[in-house]
């Protein structure tokens, strides 16, 4: 079976044209829609039901920046099953003792009620770690997408190690993220219960 | 190939529609009487079934029998709905995976109830084209679950009509808008109709129709704003009348008859007061009349919590959609209840924009029906609408956590494989748990079935490698397909929905369904004839009783004998001798019934005209 970039007719490479791939979307969407497949036999049915299913599943996986590179190394990595039975990553072993003093606290925060003080440094931490959330998706989308792009053959298992350490760090910047706001009383944003794996 | 209509089945008005082939535009089609919109009402009478307003009329006299707003009933099951049954006057049934309603000496499921309005409109369509029509595109709110898009494809098929294609109602909207104007741009569809709430996201470009994130709540509308003022108003009554009421032992809150005339006034009184700044009610009782005048300002304090309630919808769809308010070119109002007031002053506030309904609210969702009718038919070929799929599905795991396979919002159709392997040595069947929701527990999710996969060789634990397919297509229906990769060999799927009927079920309902016909048309006309009779015999009585010294001997007898005539007509099988003996009696009494509204609104009303408030009756809806 094609990967998602050959759906789209597109080498594998993670710098892409996001309007030609909208426009190649709408091409394919109108090629293999089942709107426009209701009066053939079962089989052709069938065949532009899953292939279909096949363009949107491409598209969602390729449009976003971030979505494409979590694509591209399970592509690179063989792996066949979507988000849900894969392995997280580890976080570097620095970002975990950079955290520590916030998991501390966080300790702290559910030991016991927040006195103002404390929710001050808490929701000011929050705001510091979605700023470097910013920086770790403007690092994977930029500048590590081009290594990777520019890869020489030999290369790309480096350029592929450092998309996914970026990755690990976004995945756990943003659960300490999720606990900084449980613990300021405003619970987990729904959004982010389900964007957890997009 | 045969013509395929788009059908809105709403919650408190069901409509059909087609696309003209003269004009490529779509039209609704109208009832012998020129109505157009079918009351999504059902009565179960001894003489036989009445739907639309002929049974919207037996709501206050049979409210036991007569089923309003099923639709917030479809493909729920009992522990979903019980909190709202208080609120029906017809009794509700927990029953298999689903409810059934205990109306007219039987028991019928949701969907028949459904497939009977579905029917109605299948015959109008029928009697318009003048040949059998077999195949509908029928309209879903955006935000229904999976459970109850496959109960309205049910009530299709027990009605005799192929769905073959459920469309989300804001979406459908938006074809119908985009047919008469095709603009480019990012639009937001707001849809608030009897029972349910819609917000979808879109773009529209070249022709195509891309949803870009949909919200909503299936138990939000009309209705609901109806309850609250129908619950201000009893508590009213109740604390003017109190000594009325206490003398003869009354509780209004349990007289059926007397809450559903009420929910009725409740409803009439919203509507009017969407025009107008202030109404008044004039609501007849045994031993007294309550009225009084409601401002629109004491109405929006009571509904502004529900109207609230839609707002964290569009929010969250705007922030799904990865948009702000400022990137929505255009606001389309969408739904009966949109043309509330407040209801456009809080979303243009969201919105930061003037929203438009040039399309009339109700009928815009039929229109866009039709025209994925005829885009599935083949007649439009440069329109196109890529939907999602509201909610998230996952699969149970260890510990009850779900892992999310689909997510929300995302493009359909679509598909997403797991891999499924065993847990004990030689084991051969392997249980699946799909849940649809956003919450991260499986119990916090809707259930919607269980699966076995069965026939898998004996193997040591974890050798068998299944991969499982979930599919949801283009009506946001799941498909599921397993495969033992090793043997290649398809796996058997037992599937037991959570709520909903079995394939049996529904097979039986449609052979049943011919059994359970409708009253015809002669008998229907007859039986409307004797309650109207009876409507008016009981408003006679009650105003003879209430007169007093305002009636005078001989106008006194001239009613008695137009009574007497009636009474003797009514037993009668003669339907137009009991109308014209109706009519005089509305004759000899209209002079008294307005010297009584007269004296009833001596100093209290101002100026207002008593055939103003003589009107209780509702004629719009939402």
């Amino acid at each position: 079976m094609s990967d998602y970039f050959e759906t789209f007719g597109l080498d594998r490479r993670l710098g892409l044209d996001t309007a030609a791939l909208q426009r190649r979307f709408y091409e394919l969407s109108r090629q293999w829609h089942p709107d426009f497949h209701q009066a053939a036999p079962p089989a052709e049915q069938a065949r532009a039901l899953e292939a279909s299913a096949r363009v949107n599943a491409a598209y969602r996986a390729l449009r976003d920046p971030i979505a494409r590179v979590e694509y591209l190394i399970r592509l690179e990595e063989g792996r066949e099953t979507k988000e849900g039975a894969t392995v997280k990553p580890k976080a570097p072993p620095a970002l975990l003792a950079e955290m520590f003093e916030i998991q501390e606290a966080l300790e702290e925060a559910r030991a016991g009620a927040l006195d103002e003080t404390t929710r001050a440094v808490l929701a000011a931490q929050r705001d510091a770690l979605r700023a470097r959330v910013a920086e770790t998706e403007s690092r994977l989308a930029g500048p590590l997408s081009r290594a990777w792009d520019a890869a020489a053959p030999d290369q790309r298992s480096v350029a592929l190690a450092a998309l996914k350490e970026m990755l690990a760090t976004r995945s756990y910047l943003k659960t300490v993220i999720d606990d900084l706001g449980a613990a300021l009383g405003e619970g987990t944003e729904e959004t982010h219960v389900a964007n957890r794996r997009h | 190939m045969s013509r395929i209509v788009g059908i809105d089945l709403g919650t408190t008005n069901s409509l059909v529609a087609y696309v003209d082939d003269r004009t490529g535009l779509p039209v609704v089609i109208p009832d012998r009487e020129g109505r157009r919109l079918l009351p999504s009402v059902v009565a179960f009478t001894p003489d036989g079934i009445l739907v639309g307003e002929a049974a919207r009329r037996q709501l206050a006299r049979r409210p036991a029998d007569t089923v309003y707003s099923v639709k917030r009933l479809m493909g729920r099951g009992w522990e979903d709905v019980k909190d709202d049954l208080r609120y029906l006057p017809f009794r509700v049934l927990p029953a298999d995976g689903t409810v059934k309603l205990a109306v007219g000496g039987r028991e019928v499921t949701p969907p028949e109830v459904s497939a009977i309005i579905l029917r109605s409109l299948k015959e109008r369509a029928e009697a318009h084209f003048g040949e059998p029509i077999e195949r509908a595109v029928v309209t879903v709110p955006a935000y229904f679950n999976d459970s109850q898009r496959q109960a309205t494809k049910d009530a299709g098929r027990i009605a005799g009509l192929d769905v073959v294609r459920i469309v989300n109602e804001p979406t459908a909207a938006s074809l119908a808008y985009g047919l008469h104007r095709l603009g480019q741009g990012v639009i937001a569809v707001y849809d608030l109709g009897g029972g349910t709430f819609d917000i979808s996201i879109l773009r529209v470009k070249d022709g195509i129709f891309e949803v870009l994130a949909t919200n909503g709540d299936t138990h939000l509308g009309g209705d609901d704003f109806d309850r609250v003022l129908l619950l201000w108003l009893l508590e009213d009554i109740q604390s003017r009348h109190h000594a009325e009421l206490d003398r003869d032992c009354v509780d209004l809150a349990r007289d059926n008859e007397a809450m559903q005339e009420l929910r009725l006034a409740a409803e009439a009184a919203k509507v009017r007061l969407s025009s107008d700044e202030r109404t008044t009610l004039s609501l007849p009782f045994e031993r007294f009349t309550y009225h009084r005048t409601i401002t629109r300002a004491e109405v929006e304090r009571l509904i502004e919590p529900l109207v609230a309630r839609t707002l964290g919808p569009c929010r969250q769809a705007l922030a799904d959609a990865g948009l702000t308010h400022a990137d929505i070119d255009e606001v389309v109002l969408v739904g009966g209840s949109t043309r509330v007031p407040l209801v456009r002053r809080r979303v243009q506030e969201l919105f930061a924009k003037m929203p438009h309904s040039q399309l009339n609210p109700d009928e815009v969702v039929a229109l866009g029906a039709a025209v994925q009718a005829q885009i599935l038919a083949g007649g439009i070929k440069d329109m196109l609408l890529l939907d999602v799929t509201p909610l998230s599905l996952g699969i149970e795991t260890l510990g009850g956590i779900v892992s999310i396979l689909i997510p929300r919002n995302t493009t359909i159709p679509t598909s997403a494989r797991e891999m499924f392997t065993t847990s004990v040595d030689g084991q051969t069947v392997v249980d699946l748990h799909v849940v649809q929701g956003e919450r991260e527990l499986a119990k916090d999710c809707r259930s919607l079935a269980r699966f076995e996969l069965r026939g898998i060789d004996p193997m040591p634990a974890g050798m068998p490698k299944i991969e499982v397919t979930f599919l949801i297509d283009a009506n946001g229906i799941l498909q599921v397909q397993a495969r033992e990769q090793r043997t290649g060999k398809a796996a058997s799927i037992e599937v037991k929905p959570t709520y909903g009927l079995t394939e049996a079920d529904v097979e039986r309902m449609v052979e049943e369904s011919f059994t359970y016909a409708e009253a015809d048309v002669e008998t229907r006309l007859l039986v409307e004839a004797r309650n109207e009779a009876d409507t008016v015999l009981t408003h006679v009585e009650r105003a003879l009783r209430q007169a007093g010294s305002l009636v005078g001997d001989a106008e006194r007898r001239t009613i008695e004998t137009a009574v007497t005539a009636l009474r003797q007509a009514r037993a009668g099988d003669d339907r137009d001798a009991i109308r014209e003996r109706t009519t005089e009696v509305n004759h000899a009494t209209e002079p008294l019934a307005e010297r009584l509204m007269d004296a009833a609104l001596k100093g209290a009303l101002g100026t207002r005209r008593a055939d103003e408030i003589m009107a209780p009756r509702p004629e719009g809806a939402s």
